[in-house]
């Protein structure tokens, strides 16, 4: 008997609610990303000697090591210096930092792309260096980005998973339990599945439209 | 302001870039109201001199005046050291530039263009900005496209958008960079015509980049003839059009008339 | 710091899974991504189709669930049991598979039309101007993109602790905190060093690549390629 209706249906409820969690933890993730990843970009747009150096580095060394370790990283290191967050707070800090370095790649891009003769303008017109950025920049760098940024949300609900290290009730992991409960794998680990299919595929595919119609413009 | 005292003095200005040197040396007054234009090859320092008026690049010695306060440097318990952002900031609220590429802010209207800095900047009221704006777009014939997107003009069109941009402002000194150098041939007229109004109509100190010599001609109370950094001829339009002293004006003008 | 050379030695237990998880995952990607990128401009229907198939759902599914999925639930299915290891390298050459093929896609699909023109004109076979003319000018403008890709595939070695392969993120969690829990810092530094080295070895190697195919062809990747790779999601 390869595939059992009754079971799968039986499980789905269980499974449904912790794909919930992978969502708050996605869309609390993302939050941070999107918002720590401007204020990164913006700094090292600033050119502090000394900062933009830190700042680089950092960002240089969470891009080019593992997810999984940094989150193991902070579950384990951070109860010795007294802050005490549980799994889930962990994992939307970790995932947020973590995607913070790709998202102000991304902020940069769009940045850069913004004409030189927009700054001197600006800086024609005497406007403070912060409506230089909200006026002027951000306005035209950011709706420029959006496509990339959406990949980078739907990439993260992707990597939620890795939470289950620390264990996070997320839905691979349910469905971890729910194999390991019953010893039959395939309904939890193939819904799993299908769930993670269901909402990046359309997503996806709202981003690659949005990038279309950003390119005809 | 005493009459007699300048508007712009560059004081010995000398600007690098790495071994480079735009310019060496300079010393460059203009009177309040008058209208001078600055000629010469590409490369020569010309647009250097808007430039550094307009803070987008740091001498490396001298200094510029605006107004009689400095531009490029500040006093401090005595001394003079280099400006730092907020005092160029508040000197250079009293120039406006204007550059080849417009630069509106595409993200804006024209009115938002229009009324950005008076409000954040000179603390007019939305009603006022507003009202200047009306004001200033009427005077450049683009009154019923204060709604528009820059994305909807023509290249004249924003560059006039640009002149009203710069002169909600009600700058004391106007620069011009090229200003029709990338418009299309039959737009630029246009153009001119409105720079040559504001110059009758207002007392504001324009400097001015161009190779438009006619207008040069018509438009300039003095000429600058600029070559490696240097300004080799200061005369009025008539005298270095019309009996250039420096062998390299002559032959300046003769190539670019001869187009 | 008196820990600092066990805790080397312990970790260093790791590398050889780590690598031959990485490397066998390049090897993997890059024999799936070519043939399945260019299948995704095939003029055959049936080909383009199985080809993006297999790349939404590669691509639109969890590597954790992927990983799962291969070492639990395919046993039970068809009876094969695949060494930890083996079905490691396999989810990882699947899944940064199908974004290779999206990246060789792109990166053929970005070759200027006058360059197949032109090859035409000269009266090239088809098999030709695809081998000879489009594929090296493809082939370097993927490199950044292939670059950032091998890295992320490197940094998703780490996920087969999940299935107690031992590689170094395993050798760090499963045997240095328990026992080393005093030192926990200098853990993870040398573990983030290890996997820094790594990936800059990579780094390395794609650049020599990048060398090769300028010195050959005479040509760089554009930069549109470099911010290309800076800014695609994955």
């Amino acid at each position: 008997m390869v595939w059992d209706w009754g079971y799968a249906w039986t499980i789905l409820p269980e499974l449904l609610g912790a794909l919930v969690v992978t969502i708050e933890i996605t869309l609390l993730g993302s939050v941070v990303a999107l918002l720590l990843g401007l204020v990164i970009a913006v700094i090292r747009r600033a050119r502090i000697p000394v900062l933009d150096t830190v700042v680089w580095a950092f960002v240089e060394f969470v891009r080019s090591t593992p997810l999984l370790v940094q989150v193991f990283f902070l579950y384990f290191v951070l109860p010795r210096f007294g802050i005490v967050l549980g799994a889930f707070a962990v994992g939307v800090i970790g995932l947020g930092v973590h995607y913070a370095t790709y998202t102000s790649e991304v902020y940069r891009a769009g940045i850069e792309a913004v004409p030189r003769g927009q700054w001197e303008a600006a800086a024609a017109l005497s406007l403070p260096p912060s409506r230089v950025w909200t006026g002027v920049v951000l306005p035209q760098a950011v709706p420029r980005v959006l496509p990339a940024l959406g990949n980078y949300v739907i990439s993260m609900f992707k990597e939620v998973p890795l939470l289950l290290g620390i264990g996070v009730i997320e839905v691979v992991n349910k469905a971890k339990e729910l194999s390991s409960d019953t010893f039959r794998p395939i309904e939890p680990y193939t819904i799993a599945g299908l769930l993670f299919l269901a909402l990046s595929l359309p997503a996806s595919i709202l981003v690659r439209r949005l990038e279309r119609r950003r390119a005809a413009i | 302001m005493p009459p007699s005292e300048p508007m712009i003095v560059f004081d010995g200005v000398e600007k690098r870039f790495g071994d480079h040197v735009v310019l060496s040396e300079l010393d460059l007054t203009v009177a309040p109201g008058e209208h001078v234009t600055l000629i010469g090859p590409s490369g020569s320092g010309k647009t250097t001199i808007l430039r550094l008026l307009m803070c987008l690049e740091s001498v490396n010695a001298g200094t510029i005046s605006v107004g009689g306060s400095y531009l490029s440097h500040m006093e401090r318990r005595g001394q003079l050291v280099p400006a730092d952002e907020k005092h160029s900031r508040e000197v250079r609220k009293r120039i406006g530039m204007v550059f080849q590429q417009f630069n509106l802010f595409p993200n804006m209207t024209v009115r938002g263009n229009l009324i950005e800095a008076p409000t954040r900047v000179l603390g007019l009221s939305k009603d006022e900005a507003n009202a200047r704006a009306v004001e200033l777009l009427d005077l450049v014939g683009l009154g019923e496209k204060i709604d528009a997107h820059p994305a909807q003009l023509s290249g004249g069109q924003q560059q006039r958008v640009a002149i009203a941009r710069a002169l909600a402002m009600r700058p004391d000194v106007l620069l011009l960079d090229e200003v029709t150098s990338a418009l299309d041939p039959e737009l630029v007229a246009g153009v001119l015509a409105l720079l040559r109004d504001i110059g009758e109509t207002t007392d504001i100190t324009i400097l001015c980049v161009t190779h438009e010599m006619g207008f040069a001609r018509d438009f300039s109370h003095r000429v600058m003839m600029f070559d490696g950094g240097r300004v080799i001829e200061d005369a009025p339009p008539e005298q270095l059009f019309g009996d250039p002293r420096h062998e390299r004006t002559r032959t300046f003008l003769r190539a670019i008339v001869g187009q | 710091m008196d820990n600092l050379p066990r805790i080397v030695a312990v970790l260093l237990d790791g590398l050889p899974a780590t690598v031959i998880a990485a490397v066998g995952g390049i090897v993997v990607t890059v024999l799936l991504a070519f043939p399945t990128g260019l299948a995704l401009r095939s003029d055959n229907r049936v080909l383009r189709g199985i080809s993006r198939v297999y790349v939404e759902f590669f691509r639109g599914t969890s590597e954790v669930v992927q990983l799962f999925w291969i070492y639990f639930v395919l046993p039970v299915l068809v009876g094969i049991q695949l060494v930890p290891l083996f079905a490691g390298v396999l989810v990882l050459g699947l899944n940064h598979g199908a974004y290779g093929a999206e990246i060789v896609r792109g990166a053929v699909a970005s070759v200027p039309k006058a360059q197949v023109e032109g090859a035409k004109a000269l009266s090239l076979s088809p098999r030709d101007i695809q081998r000879r003319v489009v594929l090296p000018q493809a082939v370097v403008e993927m490199l950044p993109s292939f670059n950032n890709l091998f890295i992320q595939l490197l940094k998703s070695t780490a996920i087969l602790s999940f299935i107690v392969v031992s590689e170094v993120t395993e050798r760090g969690i499963q045997v240095l905190v328990p026992n080393f829990g005093d030192d926990i810092v200098l853990i993870f530094a040398v573990m983030l060093l290890i996997y820094l080295v790594l990936a800059l070895l990579i780094t390395t190697g794609m650049r020599w690549l990048e060398r090769i195919g300028a010195r050959r062809l005479g040509r760089r990747p554009s930069t549109a390629a470099r911010v290309a790779a800076v800014v695609a999601g994955h």
